[in-house]
């Protein structure tokens, strides 16, 4: 547990954001695509089998070009190190003095790493992970062996990490069984302030009561289909939001066959896609210019979306293109976000076990074990997350080949 | 004979003639009618600005607001039920002018609402309304007043659903029956989101008043306001739905004409 971050003092201008140095090349950026799922990887030739550090467009030791990505263990030993105490950069400038040092891999490369405060000097055994850096590049972190994958004790666990302890965290539907299970799940975490988003008020369900009356919670009005209403929420509150959970949504299970007119296809698209644009122009700014402030600056945009997003799952047609139209916004936020530190998180799980699932057979995904993935997501800094069985396993097979799970999909959706 | 409608504006301008909105201000967190999830539902108001002022539009405000034909305080046309689809002029397009100014009988059961919130107005309680303010007139409206608008910045109260559904008053069976078939009246009104009660649709047929009212060519008023300024007899509405090509209904501004 970390220690309440001070009060800052209002006075003081407000420190503007900064990101570590961002080019890199395309083959580096292979790091950060397994850095984002929370997976440490290196390549490894196809050909000889040599792990090899840095990436590079072919291999050290046989110049094949078969380097597919491959997670390593994570087990190292610390070979040298150093401590920085100047640098030209401004971001690093902030940030000294800054520990580095050299680990030797037990797959065999050596790779330069940031050290956690705790390792030992060398010889030391450590333990190396992949983490997306302020900037959304992936780096990789040497801790102490014995910590393996907890950097919550470091200082330096804020520049890795979007830990909701002590943060103030907007959900924006308060009302779901997954918007209740987050809620209950910050709270636990340690999440300061939860604003919990109501629409139609009039509309209670089971648990709603238990939940609000949670001391973390204040129940704020916010329908995403109402411009007005959402920006109104964003002057109120928005200036104090550092972490923001989009799980508002609406999901019907319709092909274009049966749903009978657009009409409740343009209500998923007024909450999955326009609802999210909406949010992004309240928030977005006010969320931006505070990558930086003190110990709980904003750090992150959570979008619960669907695996269906990747892939249009017929049963469920316009549910999908809304998650699929949604999930391409979200690049753009992202995009957006970057400079200010903020990281955006995209959720990708397969079939919640909620309502309009009930017909589906299992597995289906609780609503606890999302809200605990999620968490457990902002705490590692991942990027993409796919929680559960099935989403795994859909990412799997959309990874191998999307075309041919277009196809498994339409000859799913016959037998459905 | 522009002599009458010189004194009509002769007694606005006198205050002989009040002026009474009958109309909710229209905003984005009106109660919206809710239908089981499953089903088709009606989109509530909403207003997406276009310009302000600003670089999408320099010297000018506007919105475009969407909603549905029965958002707000709006008017039913006989289209709007089954019971009414097979009628000659039955959409708001084609209804006679002349049925949009018309008298209104206002029936006071605050109290009995205020007790029971799923009160249901009966034929007796009329019975007895005429016996104290003379029979119903062919071609009025019946309004039902039960201060229902005072709970209208409380959307939860205004509509007190629970577990059940909701709970709002409304007319019974043979309280519609007798309007329709033995005072043959213009319609009815409410000031709660529907015309019939909060679980009419529990009722024998349900939604008896959107059932016999539509099916006999009547209309219907919903979310009226400031029926407590009205007289039990004697006012004049003005209910002017929009001309909405086959449109089953539309949002309106009621105005209402009483003697001061």
């Amino acid at each position: 547990m970390r220690a309440r971050p001070r009060l800052k003092n209002p006075i003081l201008r407000t420190r503007q954001p900064l990101t570590p140095p961002m080019p890199r090349s395309r083959t580096a950026l292979g790091l950060t695509a397994q850095a984002a799922e929370g997976r440490f990887s290196l390549q490894r030739c196809e050909s000889c089998g040599q792990v090899q550090y840095p990436p590079a467009d072919s291999c050290r030791a046989c110049l094949s070009e078969e380097l597919p990505w491959t997670p390593m263990s994570g087990r190292g030993e610390l070979l040298a190190h150093t401590t920085l105490h100047h640098s030209n950069d401004p971001f690093y400038r902030e940030r000294l003095p800054w520990r580095l040092g050299l680990t030797r891999l037990e797959e065999g490369p050596v790779v330069v790493a940031h050290l956690h405060r705790d390792c030992p000097p060398p010889p030391a055994a450590v333990g190396v992970t992949a983490k997306l850096d302020k900037a959304g590049r992936g780096v990789l972190v040497a801790l102490p062996a014995d910590e393996l994958g907890d950097m919550s004790t470091d200082p330096r666990h804020g520049e890795f990490s979007c830990d909701p302890e002590h943060r103030k965290v907007l959900v924006t539907d308060g009302k779901s069984r997954v918007g209740q299970a987050l809620v209950r799940e910050l709270a636990a975490a340690g999440a300061a302030v939860i604003w919990v988003g109501q629409a139609e008020p009039w509309k209670k369900f089971a648990g709603q009561d238990a939940v609000e009356k949670l001391p973390q919670v204040t129940v704020v009005p916010l329908d995403l289909t109402d411009e007005r209403g959402v920006k109104r929420i964003g002057a109120e509150i928005g200036g104090r939001v550092d972490i923001l959970i989009n799980n508002a949504e609406v999901h019907r299970t319709q092909g274009i066959a049966d749903s009978g007119g657009a009409e409740m296809a343009r209500r998923e698209m007024e909450v999955n896609y326009l609802g999210l644009l909406r949010l992004a122009q309240a928030f977005g700014p006010a969320m931006r210019a505070r990558g930086a402030d003190g110990g709980a600056s904003a750090t992150a945009w959570v979008n619960v979306l669907s695996v269906y997003a990747l892939s249009n799952y017929p049963p469920q047609g316009t549910y999908s293109a809304s998650k699929a139209a949604a999930l391409s916004l979200s690049q753009c936020l992202r995009a957006e976000m970057q400079d200010a530190g903020i990281r955006v998180v995209n959720v990708f799980p397969g079939p919640i076990d909620e309502e309009w699932n009930q017909p589906l057979p299992p597995p289906k995904l609780a609503p606890e074990r999302l809200a605990r993935d999620i968490v457990r997501g902002l705490r590692d800094g991942v990027e993409d997350l796919f929680p559960g069985d099935v989403a795994r396993e859909w990412l799997a097979r959309w990874k191998d080949n999307p075309k041919v799970l277009e196809r498994e999909l339409a000859l799913e959706s016959r037998t459905a | 004979m522009t002599e009458l409608l010189q004194d009509l504006l002769a007694g606005i301008a006198a205050d002989k003639l009040k002026v009474v909105d009958l109309t909710h201000t229209l905003g984005p967190s009106f109660p919206q009618l809710s239908l089981p999830p499953e089903m088709g539902q009606a989109l509530p108001y909403r207003s997406e600005e276009i310009s302000r002022y600003d670089g999408r539009g320099p010297a000018w405000y506007w919105n475009n607001f969407t909603l549905c034909e029965h958002t707000g305080t709006h008017f039913d046309a006989p289209i709007h039920w089954v019971s009414g689809r097979e009628l000659p002029n039955n959409s708001v397009d084609t209804i006679p002018p002349e049925h949009m100014i018309a008298p209104a009988c206002v029936i006071d059961c605050t109290a009995d609402a205020e007790h029971d919130a799923d009160f249901l107005l009966t034929r007796e309680r009329l019975e007895e309304w005429e016996a104290e303010h003379g029979r119903i007139p062919a071609g009025s409206w019946v309004l039902m007043r039960t201060g229902w608008a005072r709970r209208v910045n409380d959307p939860v109260a205004f509509q007190n659903f629970d577990e059940i559904g909701q709970h709002t008053p409304g007319p019974d069976v043979d309280c519609v029956r007798f309007l329709v078939d033995e005072r043959d009246v213009l319609g009815f009104g409410t000031e709660t989101i529907g015309t019939d009660s909060g679980q009419a649709q529990r009722l024998n047929p349900p939604y008896p008043c959107h059932y016999y009212m539509h099916g006999a060519g009547k209309y219907g008023l919903q979310c009226l306001n400031n029926l407590d300024r009205l007289p039990p007899t004697g006012a004049v509405l003005f209910t002017a739905p929009l001309k909405l090509e086959e449109g089953s209904g539309s949002p309106l501004r009621v105005l209402a004409l009483t003697p001061a």
